[in-house]
């Protein structure tokens, strides 16, 4: 290992293990760089070129997936180069059962998304597809890095693409909104960046996350860390206040970059939370979770209560996606296993089904050219499988048994209650009363959104589909195209199977979960109670502990 | 008989699953027969193996009371200590469940192949009863709360489709949603019961484990206040699907439903989802006197409110709709006392009467080209002779006058609701340890409070503490005895109104002279085959089911409630009572007499169409009358009181917080300031991207290049 990328690839590919999640990660970029040397004007060639690569990557994950070992602890398939010797920078990536479940994904969708566009993206299709691969390699980069810089690096690249893609492909106020996201985002990134930064001064010049997480912190500089990761990610995932930007963003974004986003590009910011600030800082973690419960249970209702006033039927599923991650962010705060399992997997759940809802919404908005709930009206009568897809999917956003968001969400209120009830109140992992019951109230209330969910879902079903045909411009609708019904069947098939036999989805992160739970969690409990331990000793010690099994 | 239905059980559950999916996929392009063929024997095939497995369980019973048989498919949610599996259980009560669900299910579907057969979405139609045969199967088949939950929710979906399966009238998809949210609402309180259960239990919600656990002095849930806090959880999904105060509101509006659904669904089985689950969890909801007592109180004063609704509507299903409300009602009074069986026998044949009614409207309506108005009708007895007798038959059955169905298990309620009661000697000996650590923990607090420390605790403080505790627990069961007495009451009552208004509803319906138009009357036509013999079937049910239940001190006559015992064992231990032969002699004799003063009321004011006394008697009752024929004005307070505000709340934070707060301040504000961003967008829109890609890839590739 004479520390050179090339060399060290070389050496790889010829001596060690094949490096797939290298391969992975650059393979949408190396098609993109393929794409820049084909004209413009053969909009064909682009679709097939991005397709192709999309696919091609798809494969690859395939293969990940494949070679991945659901009983192992820690990284697999571990590709380490010292990519930038003179920094400290390693090209450090591998996965586990936390972000595989996201670059299964993100494989999937991209290829589902690229199909779906074209018909969305009238314009420009070359710019586009190149847009999209270096956005799938951003994603997967920033799923595989586990160097802080490298994940900073592809954390950024990014948000170029989508930028892009708003902006250039987007609706009518489509500045507006680029800059929204760009100023949100940006300022997130920036002190993530900054605490990044400080981290690699503390830890002696290096990125690598496994080294910086044993590096010794005061419980100030943790807070402040804590808080600067957990902006960046609060942002991107949205959480409550930090929400205002998805709704326009989405509104703007054309149908590809609407699912996108939704389908992955939140998710990272529940990943990083996961990944980094929360193994890096627990101490903090354990001093925030209770402030994270409360805004995920404010964004829950808040979101619910925002969609079922909205009269933009994509600004209604934009706002659902506030209140949706609004759960999974509850899980994290929670953290235990049953909630994390629920919080992973409801963040794959919702990148399908909200996904596949933005896709719905397209196919509509390119027939008609309006998304306002009061243009339509009715019809179900002329796009009776449109229909039938749109009501499924709704279920699956409402969180029927048997769908896959029931799945997750279920598990995420059943380890929330745990919490609440079972977490024991004395030291060394006491979390305190005041803890318990605080999750008992936030899943209390979270519970609201199970109505409020339906609530807003049906009322726009019922006052787009059903009642009578009020608008002539409707009557001639043409239902789902056979590639269409391709598109939202495939999802289809995925909300069914996770809803019926999650188990293959569970197992897949179970162990990294477990391993992740394990070491962390007395940690984090240990503030909780030491903050109310004074307060409560006296109590305490006179209450039996709960009994564990 | 050698044959172990276990691995046939998913064949029950899968057979209509089936019929539904090909159905719904392809029933476009079958033709109608085809799809009536798929869809009935889907549902015949599933009954009949029903029936084998209740044979076969019957032959199994023989030798061991406790039998039952149990098929595990996969785990189907596994995560930390959780784990929830697919899989069913047959035993006594879910095999009487599966053959309600499957006999009047196949009934219906028969039925439907009539009454549909002019309507274009017949395909969807089969498709969405299939799955909604489904869900009612997993839902009383499931071997957990969790399978209970999937059907329960199934069943929720199916309903919201039937009910707005005619979208195109938004009456009748608000209906639907209607129905669908207010259910969920009743959901909360039962996902958050099942949290605690998994929270404060072992960490399963399998029948056979909840039944050990809490025949077990576990030291956690064997808490008194714990214990009725989840069973009046449980009760608020129950009161939800089994329309129940306060959320009885969406099943009259569920008439908009074509009318054999509103028979299946709406009568006979999903709604009575909420019984079985109090019945199937008898073992922890006999430990809370508590919890039973407004379980029992809830269910009187819906029976008795929605039977005074149907004394004055018009609409022949909207009667019929409150009388399902009043029945259910019934149906908790009993479960509420403790009288799981009487319950569960009620459930049994209120399916088969109320389906025969609501089969039997339809049929009148069908008849009738739409019209639902009885004030339209009568002097139908001429025209319709078949469906005139299966109805009337019902209305005898359903008015509790002997021998029919209706009065064995009325009669059974009603007796042992004042019969029944608690045994308080088990409940604390169960509750012991409990109340030790509630003394244990108060004693401490109340030391510590003073500036004591934990060493000067007396153990005889806390003995003292907890002897205080239970003292107060037992009075407070025994206080409970009042309301007993006051359901009794209630009860009677709703049966006086029951036996009015169906038998109002029978005599302006089908005596007297036609009041509604001619033309409407020339076509009519009595049912053809296909309807009858459903309504012949269930007449003949509504008849000699109750004999299945036969009275006479509970004696071996009784094969209904002897069959559901080893279920309910547990239930019977902690809540039973004895009832002297001549006492339960002039029950029987008073609520006959009751029910034949309801029919002679009914039979003084309407036979033959509206007497003269009847609008007299509406006039005199003043406000009353208007009370009642608007429903107590329920729907319009939900209205003001709730959906209202949400929506004025929901736009004003939308406003105020969204647009101005976080937007306008907190985003806009910052974002003046950075004005020169713009200038970004302004490049952007100029398109240059091209460039902006080409730079993008060459500079990460150059810092690559740059440091290797």
């Amino acid at each position: 290992m004479d520390g050179t990328f090339t060399q060290a690839w070389l050496q790889t590919v010829s001596g060690g293990g094949f490096p797939t999640l290298t391969v992975l990660t650059l393979l949408p970029m190396l098609f993109a760089i393929f794409a820049l040397f084909i004209p413009g004007e053969l909009g064909f060639a682009h679709k097939a070129m991005s397709l192709v690569g999309s696919l091609i990557t798809g494969l690859v994950g395939l293969v990940v997936l494949g070679q991945f070992d659901r009983g192992a602890v820690g990284l697999q398939m571990v590709d380490n180069f010292n990519w930038i010797p003179s920094l400290g920078v390693r090209w450090l990536v591998g996965v586990d059962g936390l972000s595989l479940p996201y670059v299964l994904l993100t494989v999937g969708l991209t290829p589902i998304v690229l199909i779906g566009a074209w018909s969305a993206i009238e314009k420009r299709w070359k710019e586009f597809g190149i847009a999209m691969l270096v956005l799938e390699t951003g994603m997967l980069g920033s799923l595989v890095a586990t160097d802080l810089m490298t994940f900073y690096v592809f954390w950024e690249i990014m948000l170029v693409p989508m930028f892009l893609i708003i902006g250039i492909w987007g609706g009518k106020q489509r500045i507006a909104a680029t800059v929204k996201f760009f100023l949100y985002t940006m300022f997130g990134s920036l002190l993530m960046l900054v605490a990044i930064l400080y981290l690699y001064q503390k830890g002696g010049g290096t990125f690598v996350l496994s080294q910086l997480a044993t590096v010794q912190l005061s419980d100030k500089e943790q807070l402040w860390l804590f808080g600067a990761f957990a902006l960046a990610f609060m942002i991107k995932v949205p959480v409550f206040p930090f929400h205002t930007w998805l709704p326009d963003a989405h509104t703007e974004a054309p149908t590809p970059g609407s699912v996108i986003l939704a389908g992955v590009l939140l998710k990272l910011g529940t990943y990083g939370l996961l990944r980094f600030a929360i193994p890096l800082f627990p101490a903090a973690m354990g001093k925030a979770s209770p402030l994270l419960a409360v805004l995920a249970t404010i964004g829950i209702v808040f979101g619910a209560l925002m969609a079922y006033v909205q009269t933009d039927v994509k600004r209604l599923v934009a706002y659902s996606s506030v209140s949706h991650l609004g759960f999974v962010m509850l899980g994290i705060a929670v953290f235990n296993e049953e909630a994390l399992q629920g919080a992973i997997l409801q963040g794959v759940n919702h990148g399908l089904s909200t996904g596949a809802l933005f896709l719905l919404v397209g196919f509509l908005y390119e027939r008609r050219h309006t998304r306002a709930i009061s243009d339509f009206g009715g019809i179900a009568k002329t796009m009776p499988v449109y229909t039938a897809f749109f009501v499924f999917i709704t279920m699956s956003s409402v969180a029927l048994p048997l769908t896959n968001g029931f799945v997750g969400e279920f598990l995420i209120f059943a380890g929330s209650f745990k919490e609440g009830v079972q977490s024991s109140i004395l030291p060394p992992d006491g979390g305190g009363v005041a803890w318990r019951t605080m999750v008992l109230t936030c899943a209390g209330v979270a519970t609201l959104g199970i109505v409020l969910g339906a609530v807003y879902m049906l009322s726009m079903v019922r006052r787009v589909f059903f009642g009578p045909i009020t608008n002539a411009a409707n009557e001639l609708l043409k239902d789902l195209t056979w590639r269409e019904r391709f598109l939202v069947g495939t999802i289809s098939a995925f909300v069914l199977w996770i809803g019926i036999a999650p188990g293959a989805m569970l197992r897949l992160s179970e162990t990294t979960v477990h391993a992740m739970v394990q070491p962390i969690r007395p940690q984090i409990q240990q503030v909780r109670s030491k903050a109310d331990f004074q307060r409560e000793m006296r109590n305490a010690a006179m209450i039996r502990p709960q009994p564990t099994r | 008989m050698d044959w172990n239905p276990s691995a046939f059980l998913p064949l029950i559950v899968g057979m209509p699953l089936l019929g539904g999916i090909i159905n719904g996929l392809f029933g476009k392009r079958f033709s109608r027969q085809m799809v009536y063929f798929i869809a009935n024997t889907a549902v015949l095939t599933s009954f009949l193996l029903a029936v084998m497995g209740f044979f076969a369980l019957r032959q199994a019973t023989v030798a061991n009371p406790d039998a039952a048989f149990r098929t595990e498919l996969f785990h189907w949610i596994a995560a930390g200590n959780y784990s929830f599996d697919m899989a069913f259980l047959l035993d006594p009560l879910s095999s009487v469940m599966i053959m309600v669900v499957t006999g009047v299910g196949f009934l219906v579907h028969l039925y439907s192949t009539t009454y549909m057969h002019e309507d274009p979405g017949y395909a969807r139609y089969f498709a969405y009863l299939n799955l909604f045969i489904f869900s009612m199967l997993m839902l009383v088949l499931g071997k957990n709360l969790a399978m209970l939950f999937i059907g329960w929710e199934g069943v929720g979906a199916c309903s919201y489709l039937l009910i707005g399966f005619w979208f195109k009238d938004m009456d009748k998809a608000e209906a639907g949603q209607k129905a669908f949210v207010v259910n969920r609402i009743g959901d909360i309180g039962f996902v958050v019961a099942i949290f605690l259960l998994l929270a404060y239990g072992n960490g399963s919600v399998d029948y056979d484990n909840l039944k050990m656990l809490f025949s077990d002095q576990v030291h956690t849930l064997a808490h008194a206040p714990t214990i009725t806090l989840i069973c009046l959880l449980l009760f608020v999904g129950a009161a939800g699907k089994s329309a129940q105060i306060p959320l009885y509101v969406w099943l009259p509006d569920a008439m908009a439903g074509p009318t054999p659904v509103s028979a299946l669904i709406h009568a006979a089985t999903m709604v009575t989802a909420g019984v079985y689950m109090i019945a199937r969890l008898n073992f922890l909801f006999a430990l809370s006197p508590h919890a039973m007592t407004v379980v029992m109180m809830v269910g009187a004063l819906t029976a008795v409110m929605a039977a005074s609704i149907g004394l004055v509507q018009n609409d022949i299903k909207k009667v019929l709709a409150y009388s399902t409300v009043s029945q259910l009602g019934y149906m908790f009074i009993a479960v509420g006392a403790g009288a799981f069986a009487a319950g569960v026998f009620h459930l049994f044949t209120h399916a088969f009467f109320k389906a025969c009614l609501f089969l039997g409207a339809g049929a009148v309506i069908h008849a009738m080209h739409h019209e639902q108005d009885i004030r339209n009708m009568g002097g139908l007895r001429k025209k319709l002779p078949k469906v005139h007798a299966t109805f009337l038959i019902a209305c005898i059955a359903i008015a509790g006058l002997p021998p029919l169905a209706g009065f064995f298990s009325k009669d059974a309620i009603l007796a042992e609701t004042l019969a029944f009661h608690p045994e308080t000697e088990k409940l604390e000996k169960y509750f012991e340890p409990g109340f030790e650590r509630q003394a244990e923990a108060q004693v401490a607090t109340e030391a510590l409070s003073k500036g004591k420390t934990l060493g000067d605790i007396d153990k005889k403080d806390i003995d003292k503490k907890s002897a205080e505790l239970k003292k107060d627990y037992i009075e407070s069961i025994h206080g409970l005895g009042l309301f007993r007495k006051i359901a009794f009451g209630l009860g009677l009552m709703a049966a006086l109104m029951t036996a009015f208004y169906m038998f109002r509803l029978y005599f302006m319906t089908f005596t007297g002279e036609y009041r509604g138009d001619k033309h409407t009357w020339d076509h009519a036509h009595d049912s053809p085959w296909p309807m009858a013999s459903a309504l012949i079937i269930l007449a003949f049910l509504s008849v000699v089911g109750g004999w299945l239940g036969m009275p006479f001190h509970h004696g071996e006559w009784n094969k209904f409630f002897l069959w559901l015992e080893p279920v309910l064992s547990r239930g019977k231990e902690l809540v039973h009572g004895h009832l002297e032969p001549a006492m339960e002699y002039g029950l029987m004799a008073g609520s006959t007499l009751v029910a034949a003063l309801g029919v002679g009321l009914a039979w003084a004011l309407y036979n033959g169409g509206t007497s003269d006394k009847a609008p007299q008697i509406a006039k005199a009752s003043g406000p009353i009358y208007g009370l009642l024929l608007n429903k107590y004005w329920v729907d319009e307070l939900y209205f003001a009181a709730i959906i209202k505000p949400l929506r004025a709340v929901s736009q004003l934070l939308f406003q105020l917080v969204d647009r101005f707060l976080v937007d306008a301040l907190m985003v806009r504000g910052p974002g003046l300031i950075l004005l020169g961003l713009s200038n970004v967008g302004r490049v952007v829109q100029n398109g240059e991207v091209q460039a902006y890609l080409v730079g993008l890839i060459v500079g990460v590739a150059a810092l690559a290049w740059y440091f290797i």
